[in-house]
């Protein structure tokens, strides 16, 4: 197991540096020490897409967003205080998809504890904490989408780090 | 950062994969799942005709779809020698669930042992045997020789005594009817094994003796009674939790439907929270009552109703013994038992009693007592009525649980729709063995007589009680101690022939040392101390019966292999009976051996007809093959135009079973309140700070066995809780994650701090049987009359003994509760 946990230490150190692409596919195929015939799920193409502008956010305030393409909404929103994973010149910025990964509901923002409800079945994620499942009964946390922002402030999203609700391929096609 | 899998595609299910019928083996519930294989090099597409759902998939799915699964339903497994994708998924149209998932049944697929992915690698291969001081694998020849031969040493034909046996008697998991009946025919058929005692308490004996002895089977109603009534009462439950799919896709319809809800609990739990979201806050009333004072509560409830003239006088006159006392309270009663009368005699408590008592308004016991029996537009309310841990395994069990009953006997709500007093359960059942009427009642307290040197061999089938018996901390060091003695005489003879080594184990045995055998599906704390170690196999990997919290029967058919050499139990149980009648034979010991035939099991199936079908000749594999996820409701009835038919709610006509009386009459509990019962409680909680309240959580319920090694489970909680108000933690100079040692005068463990502001202050709560962290090192040893163990009501002083540590530092304490600010 040893070798497991240097893998998950790997890519939890990864992810703290923003990016995720390369490491996501080894962790997801090669943990454990007594792998026989390694399948990579090889992960697919994200495209780029521009979400918003700095300037267009403010704080505590979620704007809707929809990547990878528009039948996957999510939110974008400035925490006001940096977090792990969050961009920008705060470090704040961060964006996940609204839909429960447990069985699709569309998830409703508390700006007063800065979570994600469901109001399916009462599920909660933490949006200063990666969408930490909070409370619930999602196997998986929330599905964060990577953001980077240029020179101009705009804000792309570049991929996401969980399977979306409803689709067997965060890209679809 | 939250854990996260970087799985952002799945293999889709083709049209061609083979199917499977799965009940998900953790909890009660028994939610349905399909099992879908294929094999490594097919895959099915994204066009209808190309995949499982015949739906297409190049685009996205909508909400509570059937045609998406999370990567926590998929794994790459061996069948039949052949690595397959594996895919679990909830069944939509299993009525127990409904294509709901639960955060632990929907990650069964994650939490199979993979080679290829490389999950649950600490499933046992291999017999395991003490040697060369550390544990050697070995064939199963070997290792059951070396278990026969020193269980024969210490066995005779009339005098069983030194043979001490934990055994699991639930479903689900490795349990189930033939796995019962395997280990019940070796134990309690060719042997009478007085000292044994089941996987969760310390003796051999029920958890509810005392709705028994009134006649009444704890498991008497159907879940949609849930969406047939008009109050759901919740006692020392946390359903949301803890049967999560039974109070989603049940509790919570009838809630929409109009029921009101009592819930009863110290704790305001995540349960309280979502009955508040379902029902409307103003129909769902939370007695927060004082720890172990519902005895107390359902006695004033009984008064109350009683005085009202809200009780169901046909009800009693039909189907409840008149007159007084009819069983007199004695060393295996408790409580007596008899009349309606008689008990309320008994039992009688005024509202404010009780309100002193239980630290509730006596207004609300008024209003509980008006939700539960005030007649409702002319009729009869109906009340169900379902308990669990909250009183199972606190304060004075025989009293408490038959003052419950009591409240449903009168009221006429048993054996009716929308009505039931009913357990809920912790695992399945799947209960099928020879009977167990020469252990006696009182049994045995196992553990104390280990802890005081009695018994020579243990043979431990699935139960780890270095991590959730009571008075652990007492118990491990001797057992430790006891084992001990037996490895160092291991280890004294390497190269030993097994005849000098089975000479030096029983010397060992007969100075005080203890042998121990266990058989589990991982190597777990309490077999850190094993000298045979025997490696199981669960649902899944056999073919394995069970039942659900409504008697609902299902089999769960086997997808795949069992790692290595793993087996059954049942086929284990039978493999051992071998041995020993081998063993025995040689010796000379003839009439003994011939006591160990009827065992030529060649697989699961062989155990369930040599078992259960011989008591239900009408069910067999293929019949429970055909019934898939809905299975049929026990008991069975028969056999009709190809279905099996069964029972949907016991006691329709009136009469009551389960007391073993003629006349089918139920008996009331003359249940009197006497305070903390158990011995030193009430002196612990004068000398303590803290309460120490303990329960599971969403994550971490049947299933903590294979989520210590699951990262999604441990990523979230790396350490056992401890919630405490935010009050309390700044007198103990706390901060959110920090480790604490909770110590009294039996013990000691560890947690971490979780501030929870809805905890009064003074009560805290600790998640139970984690893996590093075990609650039990604080419960001290005193159980009721029928050693029936008291977690509940546990008090303790805490002390820091760390910051919180890195691996905490990614988590969120903010409140479960529901919430859109």
């Amino acid at each position: 197991m040893k070798c497991h946990r240097l893998v998950d230490a790997g890519r939890r150190q990864f992810l703290r540096g923003g990016g995720v692409a390369a490491v996501g596919a080894a962790a997801a195929a090669t943990v454990g020490a007594q792998a026989e015939a390694a399948t990579p799920l090889a992960r697919v193409a994200y495209p780029a897409t521009r979400l918003a502008n700095i300037a267009d956010l403010a704080v505590n305030e979620p704007m809707d967003i929809a990547y990878p393409d528009a039948g996957s909404p999510g939110v974008l929103i400035k925490l006001g205080t940096a977090v792990p994973g969050g961009v920008g010149p705060d470090g704040d910025v961060v964006a996940y998809s609204v839909l429960c990964p447990h069985k699709g509901w569309q998830l409703q923002y508390n700006a007063a504890d800065r979570t994600l409800n469901c109001p399916g079945h009462w599920s909660r994620f933490d949006c200063e904490a990666g969408g930490l499942q909070v409370f619930g009964h999602a196997t998986q946390n929330l599905p964060q989408f990577t953001l980077r922002v240029d020179e101009t402030g705009d804000i792309h999203a570049d991929g996401a780090d969980e399977l979306i609700y409803g689709r067997l391929s965060n890209v679809l096609g | 950062m939250a854990y996260k899998r970087h799985i952002d595609r799945l293999p889709i299910i083709p049209a061609n994969a083979r199917v499977h019928n799965v009940t998900c083996h953790y909890c009660i519930v028994g939610c349905g799942y399909k099992a879908y294989t294929w094999p490594m090099n097919a895959q099915g597409g994204t066009a209808p005709g190309e995949n499982w759902a015949g739906v297409d998939l190049s685009r996205t799915q909508g909400q509570e779809t059937d045609a998406w699964y999370a990567p926590s339903m998929y794994n790459v497994v061996k069948q039949d020698g052949r690595d397959v994708h594996l895919v679990i998924k909830p069944d939509r149209d299993c009525v127990v669930n409904s294509g709901l998932g639960s955060v632990r049944g929907a990650r069964m697929a994650e939490n199979r042992r993979s080679d290829v992915t490389g999950t649950q690698q600490q499933r046992l291969t291999d017999p395991l045997v003490w040697r060369y001081g550390t544990w050697q694998p070995t064939s199963w020849d070997d290792a059951l020789d070396l278990v026969a031969r020193v269980t024969a040493r210490v066995i005779e034909q009339d005098d069983e005594d030194d043979l001490f046996v934990s055994m699991f008697d639930h479903g689900g998991s490795a349990g189930g009817y033939e796995n019962t009946w395997g280990t019940g025919k070796l134990y309690f058929g060719s042997m009478k094994v007085k000292h044994c005692r089941i996987h969760n308490r310390p003796a051999y004996n029920s958890e509810v003796h005392s709705s028994r002895d009134m006649g009444v089977d704890e498991l008497n109603y159907a879940y949609e009674d849930y969406g047939l009534t008009d109050t759901i009462m919740l006692v020392g439950a946390n359903s949301l939790e803890t049967q999560t799919n039974l109070f989603l896709n049940h509790m919570v319809p009838g809630m929409r439907g109009g029921a009101k809800v009592i819930v009863v609990d110290p704790r305001r739990t995540v349960t309280v929270n979502a009955c508040e979201e379902a029902a409307g806050a103003d129909n769902v009333l939370h007695l927060a009552i004082n720890s172990g004072t519902d005895l107390a509560l359902f006695n004033a409830l009984l008064t109350e109703i009683a005085d009202k003239g809200w009780i169901d006088r046909d009800f009693i006159a039909a189907s409840t013994i008149q007159g007084g006392v009819a069983v007199a309270q004695d060393e295996a009663h408790p409580a007596a038992l008899g009349g309606y009368d008689a008990a309320l005699a008994a039992v009688r408590l005024s509202l404010d009693e009780a309100s002193a008592i239980c630290g509730v308004p006596a207004a609300d016991i008024a209003k509980a007592a008006a939700w539960i029996a005030e007649p409702k537009d002319g009729a009869r309310r109906k009340c169900v009525t379902a308990y669990e841990k909250g009183i199972i395994w606190g304060n004075d069990n025989y009293r408490t649980v038959g003052a419950l009953v009591n409240l449903g006997l009168a009221t006429g709500n048993i054996g009716r729709e929308g009505g039931g007093v009913c357990r809920l359960g912790g695992h399945q059942e799947g209960y099928y063995r020879p009977g167990d009427g020469h252990v006696g009642r009182p049994a045995p307290y196992i553990d104390q007589l280990i802890i005081a040197g009695r018994g020579k061999v243990h043979h431990n089938w699935a139960t780890d009680h270095y991590k959730t018996t009571l008075n652990a901390s007492a118990f491990k060091r001797e057992y430790n101690r006891r084992t001990n003695m037996v490895k160092e005489a291991m280890d004294a003879r390497p190269g030993a022939t097994r005849e000098e080594m089975v000479d030096a184990i029983v010397g060992a045995l007969n100075a005080g040392g203890l042998f121990s055998v266990h058989v589990d599906i991982i190597h777990t704390q309490n077999a850190q101390a094993a000298h045979v170690i025997l490696p199981a196999v669960e649902a899944g990997e056999m073919n394995l019966t069970s039942m659900n919290g409504e008697r609902r029967l299902r089999l769960t058919e086997k997808y795949m292999d069992g790692p290595g050499q793993a087996m059954p139990d049942c086929l284990i149980a039978a493999r051992l009976a071998n041995h020993l009648e081998r063993v025995l034979r040689e010796a000379g010991r003839t009439a003994y051996a011939d006591q160990f035939k009827g065992y030529d099991w060649a697989t699961e199936e062989d155990a369930f007809m040599d078992g259960y079908h011989q008591g239900n000749p009408a069910v067999t594999y293929d019949r429970l093959r055909a019934m898939r996820t809905n299975g049929v409701q026990e008991p069975v009835v028969g056999f009709e135009n190809g279905a099996l038919v069964g029972t949907k709610r016991l006691y329709t006509d009136g009469r009551f079973t389960r007391h073993g009386r003629e006349d089918g009459k139920a008996l009331f509990a003359l249940s009197a309140w006497r305070g903390l019962q158990a011995p030193g409680k009430a002196q612990q909680k004068a000398s303590y700070a803290y309460l120490i309240n303990n329960g599971r959580s969403n994550l971490n319920w049947q299933n903590w066995f294979l989520d210590q090694k699951n990262d999604f489970a441990i990523d979230r909680f790396p350490f056992p809780y401890l919630q405490i108000n935010p009050q309390d933690m700044a007198e103990l100079g706390l901060k959110a994650g920090d480790l604490v040692e909770i110590y009294n005068d039996v013990g000691a463990t560890q947690a971490m701090v979780w501030p929870e502001p809805t905890a009064r202050p003074k009560e805290t709560f600790m998640l139970f049987g984690a893996p590093s962290g075990t609650q039990g090192n604080v419960i001290n040893a005193g159980t009721n009359e029928l050693v029936l163990p008291n977690y509940k009501q546990t008090w303790a002083d805490i002390r820091k003994i760390a910051d919180a540590p890195r691996s905490v530092a990614h988590l969120s304490f903010k409140s479960q509760e529901y919430d859109l600010g």
